[in-house]
C-alpha cells in the first residue's frame, strides 16, 4: 500500500480539472476524484486493521522513505498510524461533502474546484508525513489556496478576512519553522542532523532545548487550531469563506494544528510538554469559555458556528495539555468529531443561505416547514455540538473530561469543571438559534416558496451525519483505531513524568 | 597554452564574439529589421547558454589573475540563463526601439564584466571587472530615451556607483597597505584582524552593500528601478545582484576567513536591517517596479542570512536561491514588462481586475509572487527554507526568528498584489494583452523553473557537490 497515492489522486484530479471546460465536466471530475479519495481512505483503513490484526505492532505502518535533499538529510518519509488514518478519513469525508455542496458554483468554477482539491492534497500530505520537512511543506501548501478561496468566492469583508487568515497562519508556520530548525540542529545521528520524526522520537533532546523550542512549535501549530489569544482569524475567516471552504477550514485545517501539537510538539518534546502543561490548560480553558460566551452574542449563523469552533477546539488543546492517555484519546476523538460536526454545520448554513440569502438568525424562522431535510440536519448538527449522547460530540467530550478528571490535583479538577460548564453555554446558544430559525414562526413570507435540499446536498449531509452517528453509537471503532497511536505518545510522556 | 586559453575563457570569448557580431551588424550598410535582429540575438544567447555546459575545466590564467572552475562556470551559466530570459521578455519593448544593437552591445558588455568579476582572483582584476559591468549599466538605465525619469535614473546610478567604487577602492588600497598583496590566494595568510584590516574590510562591505542594495546603502535602488526600462530593471535586480552575491560569497568564504568573527556580526546587523527596512518600505509602494525594488532589497536580507551560516550549506543555499530568484523575479518582471510595453501602466492599482482579461498572465504573476514570498510548492519555499536553515546552523535562533517573522510581513505585500489581481473590482481593467511567442517561452521557462527546481532536488545537490 503506497501512501503517496493519497497525494497523487488529488494531484491528478486537480490537473484533470485544468484540462476540461464547463461546470458540468469540472464538477464531475472533482466528484469522481474525491470519491476515489474516499474509497482509498477506506481501503487504507481496512488494510490497517488487517495489519494490526495480524500482529504488526510497529509504530507506523506502510512506511516509505525516499531521499529528497540528501546533503541536508531531508527525506520524503511517509507512514501512518491510527491517528493519521482517522484524520485521513475525516479529510476524505469533508472533501467529498465540500464538492457536493458546491455543485452549482457558477463563478470561476474551474479555479474553485482546482483550489479545493489542491487544499485536500496539502492536508493528506501533512497527515502522512513522517519527516518534519515534508510535514512543514504540506502545512504551508494548505495556506494559500485558502486565501484565494476566501478572497475570491467569499462574502462580506472577504479580502480582510482572507488576508488576516493567510498572515496569521503564515505567522504560525514561521514559529513552527523556528521550532523545527531548533529540533533539527539538536539531533545528532552519526554526525548529521535529522528531520526524521521516528528517529528524533527515538532519541532524547536535551531538556533546555525542549523548553526553548516547544513554545515555538506549540504556539505555531496552536494558531492553526485557534489557540487563545491567536484565535482571531477563526471567526472572520470561517464566516467570510464560501461554504465548501468554511467546511474545509473548520473541519480539516484546524485539525492540522491539533495534529501538529500532538505529533510534533508533544510527542517529540515530552519534557517541555509536561513543563508547560499548566499554561496550555489555562489557555485552553480560556478559549473554551471565551469562545462559548462570544458565541452567545452572535446573530449570524456562520459566526455562531465559527466562535463555537474556538470553544470546541479548546477541548482538543485541553486534552493534549492534560497528558493522560484518556485525555489524549479524547483530544483525537474531538478532532474527528468536531471536524465532521462543524463541516456539517457549515454545509447546512450554506444551504440555508443559498435559499434565503441571509444568515441572520433574526431574519429566519420556521424553516422546518419549508425545508424539513435541511432543518433536521441542522438540528442533528446542533445536538451533536452540544454533546447529546448518540452523536460523536458526546463521546469525544466525555472522553476528554474523563481523562482530565483522572488528574487528582485541584488545578486540573477546576479546569475540568470550567470546561464542563461551557457545555451549558453551548446548549444555550445552539437551542436558541435552533428554536428561532428552525422551529419558531415564519418571519418572512417569501421564504414559504423555498424548496428543500437537492440530491447532492442530501448526499453531502448524509455522509457527514453517517460519520457522526457511527462514531456516536460505536465509539470503539474510532477508539481502537487511534489506540496504538496515542499509546506511543503516552509512553514518551510516561517516561518523563514517572 | 592556446588551447587552455580558449577552453578556460570560453564563456567570456563567446560573449565577446557576440558583441563583435552585433557591432558588424550595426556598422553594416543595410538596416536589419528589429524583429529579425532580436530573434537572431536570442538564438545566439541560447547557443551561448548551451555551450557553457561543455568543456568544463578549472585552471588559472594571466599569472593567477583569472581563475575558473566548475562552480564559477555554473554561476556564469546562471547569468547566461537570466540574460536569455530577459532578452526574450523584452521583445515587445525592443521591437519598436531605435537602438536595438546598442542595447544588446551594452548589455553584453556588462555581462562580460560580471564574468570577469566572478572569475577574478585578484583585487585589481576584480575592480576592473566591476567597473566594466557598472558603467554600461548606467547607460542602459537611460535607455528609455524620451523619458526624463530614465535619464534621472541613469544619473543616480552613475553617481552612486561611482561613490561605492570609491569606497571599494579605498578599502582595497588599505588592504593592500596592510597585507602587501592583492591576490585572493595570498591575502588570507596576511590577515590577522588588526584594526586597519577590519576598517578596510568594512569599506569593502560598504562597497558590496551598495551594489547589492543592502540597507543602509539602498537608497539609490528604488529611484533607479522605477526610472529605468523594465528590461534593465530586471537585469539590475537579478543578474547584476546575483553576480555580486556570487563574488561576495566566495570572497567572504575563501578570502576573509580569518576575520570570520567580525564579518559575522556585521552581516548579522546588515541582514536584519535590510529585511526589516526593505519590507517596511515595500508595504507602501504603489508602483510595481518600486514595489519589486523594495521587495528585492528584503530578499537580499534573506540571502545574507544564508551567508552568515559560514558553511558549505550556506554558500550552496545562496547560489541555489539566486537560481530560484532568477526564475521568480524574472517571471514577475516579465509580466510587468509586457503590461508596461503594451499599455504603459505600471501601478498596482492598474492591476485591479487583471484576472478578468488576462488569465494566464495573472497566474504567471501570482506564481512568481508566491515563489518570492516563499510559499510551497514553488521553489521559493525551498530557497528560503535552506537559507534560513543555513543561518540557523550557526546557532543564532534570534536571527532566524526575525527572518521568519519578516517572511510573514513580506507575504502581506505580495498578497496585496494578488488581491488586486484576483479580488478587487475595476470598471475598466487592463484589456487582453496579446503575447508573442518569445515572451511566452520566457514565461514557460520561468514557471517551469519555479515548479521544478524546488520539488526536484537535482539543482541543489549539483550546487552542493560543486561547493563542497
Amino acid at each position: 500500500m503506497n501512501l503517496t497515492l493519497l497525494i497523487l489522486v488529488p494531484l491528478i484530479t486537480a490537473v484533470g480539472i485544468l484540462f476540461v471546460k464547463g461546470l458540468k465536466q469540472v464538477r464531475t471530475i472533482a466528484l469522481f476524484g474525491s470519491a476515489v479519495q474516499l474509497i482509498f481512505a477506506f481501503v487504507l483503513f481496512y488494510f490497517y486493521r488487517q495489519e494490526r490484526a495480524s500482529g504488526n505492532t510497529s509504530n507506523f505502518l506502510f512506511e516509505n522513505n525516499y531521499t529528497w535533499y540528501a546533503p541536508l538529510n531531508i527525506n520524503y518519509h511517509t507512514g501512518v498510524d491510527g491517528i493519521s488514518i482517522a484524520m485521513i478519513l475525516l479529510t476524505a469525508f469533508v472533501v467529498i461533502a465540500g464538492v457536493l455542496v458546491s455543485w452549482k458554483m457558477e463563478k470561476l468554477n474551474k479555479e474553485f474546484f482546482f483550489l479545493l482539491i489542491f487544499l485536500s492534497l496539502g492536508a493528506y500530505g501533512f497527515f502522512i508525513a513522517l519527516d518534519l520537512f515534508t510535514l512543514f511543506f504540506f502545512l504551508e501548501v494548505a495556506v494559500i489556496p485558502k486565501f484565494l478561496l476566501i478572497g475570491i468566492w467569499g462574502s462580506g469583508k472577504k479580502e480582510y478576512s482572507a488576508m488576516k487568515l493567510a498572515l496569521m497562519l503564515m505567522g504560525g508556520s514561521a514559529l513552527v519553522f523556528v521550532g523545527l530548525a531548533g529540533i533539527y540542529f539538536n539531533t545528532n545521528i552519526n554526525g548529521t542532523h535529522s528531520f526524521d520524526l521516528t528517529q528524533i522520537a527515538g532519541m532524547n533532546i536535551p531538556i533546555e532545548v525542549q523548553k526553548l523550542f516547544f513554545p515555538f512549535a506549540f504556539i505555531g501549530f496552536g494558531i492553526f487550531t485557534a489557540l487563545f489569544p491567536f484565535h482571531t482569524w477563526v471567526p472572520d475567516g470561517h464566516s467570510s469563506a464560501p461554504t465548501a471552504a468554511s467546511m474545509f477550514l473548520a473541519g480539516i485545517s484546524m485539525k492540522l494544528g491539533g495534529y501538529g501539537c500532538l505529533r510534533v510538539a508533544t510527542y517529540l518534546m515530552p519534557d517541555a510538554a509536561h513543563e508547560y502543561s499548566t499554561i496550555i490548560i489555562v489557555l485552553a480553558c480560556i478559549a473554551i469559555l471565551y469562545g462559548a460566551f462570544a458565541t452567545m452574542m452572535q446573530t449570524d449563523l456562520k459566526y455562531i458556528n465559527a466562535y463555537s469552533s474556538v470553544s470546541h477546539c479548546g477541548f482538543v488543546l485541553l486534552g493534549i495539555g492534560m497528558l493522560t492517555k484518556t485525555a489524549i484519546d479524547g483530544a483525537v476523538m474531538q478532532m474527528v468529531s468536531h471536524g465532521l460536526m462543524t463541516a456539517l454545520f457549515f454545509a447546512v448554513i450554506g444551504m440555508i443561505y443559498d435559499r434565503t440569502h441571509t444568515r441572520q438568525v433574526a431574519q429566519l424562522g420556521g424553516l422546518m416547514k419549508m425545508m424539513p431535510f435541511i432543518s433536521t440536519v441542522f438540528v442533528i448538527a446542533g445536538l451533536c455540538s452540544l454533546g447529546l449522547p448518540g452523536f460523536s460530540g458526546f463521546v469525544a467530550e466525555m472522553t476528554v473530561f474523563m481523562g482530565s478528571w483522572q488528574k487528582a490535583d485541584a488545578f486540573y479538577r477546576i479546569a475540568t469543571i470550567i470546561a464542563c460548564a461551557s457545555i451549558v453555554v453551548t446548549a444555550v446558544y445552539i437551542l436558541r438559534a435552533t428554536g428561532k430559525a428552525i422551529m419558531g414562526p415564519v418571519v418572512n413570507n417569501e421564504h414559504l416558496s423555498l424548496g428543500d435540499a437537492g440530491w447532492n446536498e442530501r448526499l453531502a449531509a448524509g455522509l457527514l451525519v453517517l460519520g457522526i452517528v457511527v462514531i456516536g453509537i460505536a465509539p470503539f471503532l474510532l477508539k481502537d483505531l487511534i489506540n496504538p497511536g496515542t499509546d506511543i505518545i503516552i509512553q514518551k510522556i510516561a517516561a518523563v513524568i514517572k | 597554452m592556446v588551447n587552455e586559453f580558449f577552453i578556460l575563457m570560453k564563456q567570456e570569448l563567446v560573449i565577446t564574439s557576440i558583441i563583435f557580431i552585433l557591432l558588424f551588424v550595426k556598422l553594416g550598410k543595410e538596416e536589419t529589421k528589429n524583429e529579425t535582429l532580436i530573434n537572431f540575438v536570442n538564438i545566439l544567447l541560447t547557443l551561448n547558454l548551451i555551450s557553457g555546459f561543455f568543456f568544463q575545466q578549472s585552471g588559472t590564467l594571466f599569472g593567477d589573475m583569472f581563475r575558473t572552475n566548475e562552480l564559477l562556470t555554473f554561476e556564469k551559466n546562471l547569468l547566461n540563463l537570466g540574460t536569455l530570459i530577459i532578452s526574450l521578455q523584452s521583445y515587445n519593448w525592443l521591437k519598436d526601439h531605435k537602438h536595438v544593437p546598442e542595447f544588446y552591445i551594452l548589455l553584453f558588455s556588462t555581462l562580460l564584466g560580471m564574468f570577469f568579476m566572478i572569475s577574478s582572483n585578484n583585487l585589481l582584476m576584480f575592480y576592473l571587472a566591476l567597473e566594466l559591468s557598472t558603467i554600461p549599466l548606467a547607460a542602459l538605465a537611460n535607455f528609455d530615451l524620451e523619458k526624463r525619469r530614465s535619464s534621472e535614473a541613469a544619473f543616480k546610478m552613475i553617481i552612486s556607483s561611482a561613490f561605492s567604487s570609491g569606497l571599494l577602492l579605498f578599502g582595497i588600497s588599505m588592504l593592500y597597505g596592510s597585507t602587501g598583496t592583492l591576490s585572493f590566494a595570498e591575502i588570507p595568510a596576511h590577515l590577522n584582524g588588526n584594526p586597519l584590516q577590519v576598517f578596510s574590510f568594512i569599506l569593502l562591505i560598504a562597497g558590496f552593500g551598495f551594489k547589492i542594495s543592502a540597507v543602509p546603502f539602498h537608497l539609490w535602488t528604488a529611484d533607479v528601478y522605477e526610472g529605468s526600462p523594465v528590461a534593465v530593471t530586471s537585469y539590475l535586480s537579478v543578474i547584476s545582484k546575483g553576480a555580486i552575491l556570487f563574488v561576495l560569497v566566495s570572497a567572504l568564504y575563501n578570502v576573509f576567513t580569518p576575520l570570520n568573527e567580525s564579518w559575522y556580526n556585521i552581516l548579522f546587523l546588515i541582514s536584519v536591517l535590510t529585511m526589516i527596512i526593505g519590507n517596511l518600505f515595500a508595504l507602501r509602494q504603489q508602483n510595481m517596479k518600486r514595489f519589486l525594488a523594495f521587495s528585492s532589497i528584503a530578499q537580499v536580507g534573506f540571502i545574507l542570512i544564508g551567508i552568515t551560516g559560514q558553511s558549505a550549506e550556506g554558500s550552496a543555499s545562496v547560489i541555489f536561491f539566486v537560481l530560484i530568484y532568477i526564475f521568480s523575479n524574472l517571471a514577475a518582471f516579465g509580466v510587468i514588462n509586457l503590461v508596461s510595453a503594451v499599455t504603459g501602466k505600471e501601478n498596482i492599482n492598474d492591476y485591479k481586475g487583471f484576472y478578468k482579461n488576462n488569465r494566464s498572465l495573472s497566474w504567471v504573476l501570482a506564481i512568481a509572487l508566491f515563489s518570492l514570498g516563499g510559499i510551497p510548492p514553488t521553489a521559493g519555499f525551498f530557497g528560503k527554507f535552506f537559507l534560513l536553515l543555513a543561518g540557523a546552523g550557526k546557532g543564532n535562533y534570534l536571527l532566524i526568528t526575525i527572518a521568519a517573522l519578516n517572511m510573514v510581513i513580506s507575504l502581506y505585500y505580495y498578497l496585496k498584489v494578488i488581491k488586486a489581481i484576483f479580488m478587487d473590482a475595476n470598471e475598466n481593467p487592463i484589456e487582453q494583452i496579446k503575447t508573442s511567442w518569445s515572451p511566452r517561452i520566457a514565461m514557460i521557462i520561468c514557471i517551469g523553473g519555479i515548479i521544478v527546481t524546488g520539488l526536484m532536488s537535482g539543482a541543489y545537490q549539483y550546487i552542493y557537490s560543486l561547493v563542497k
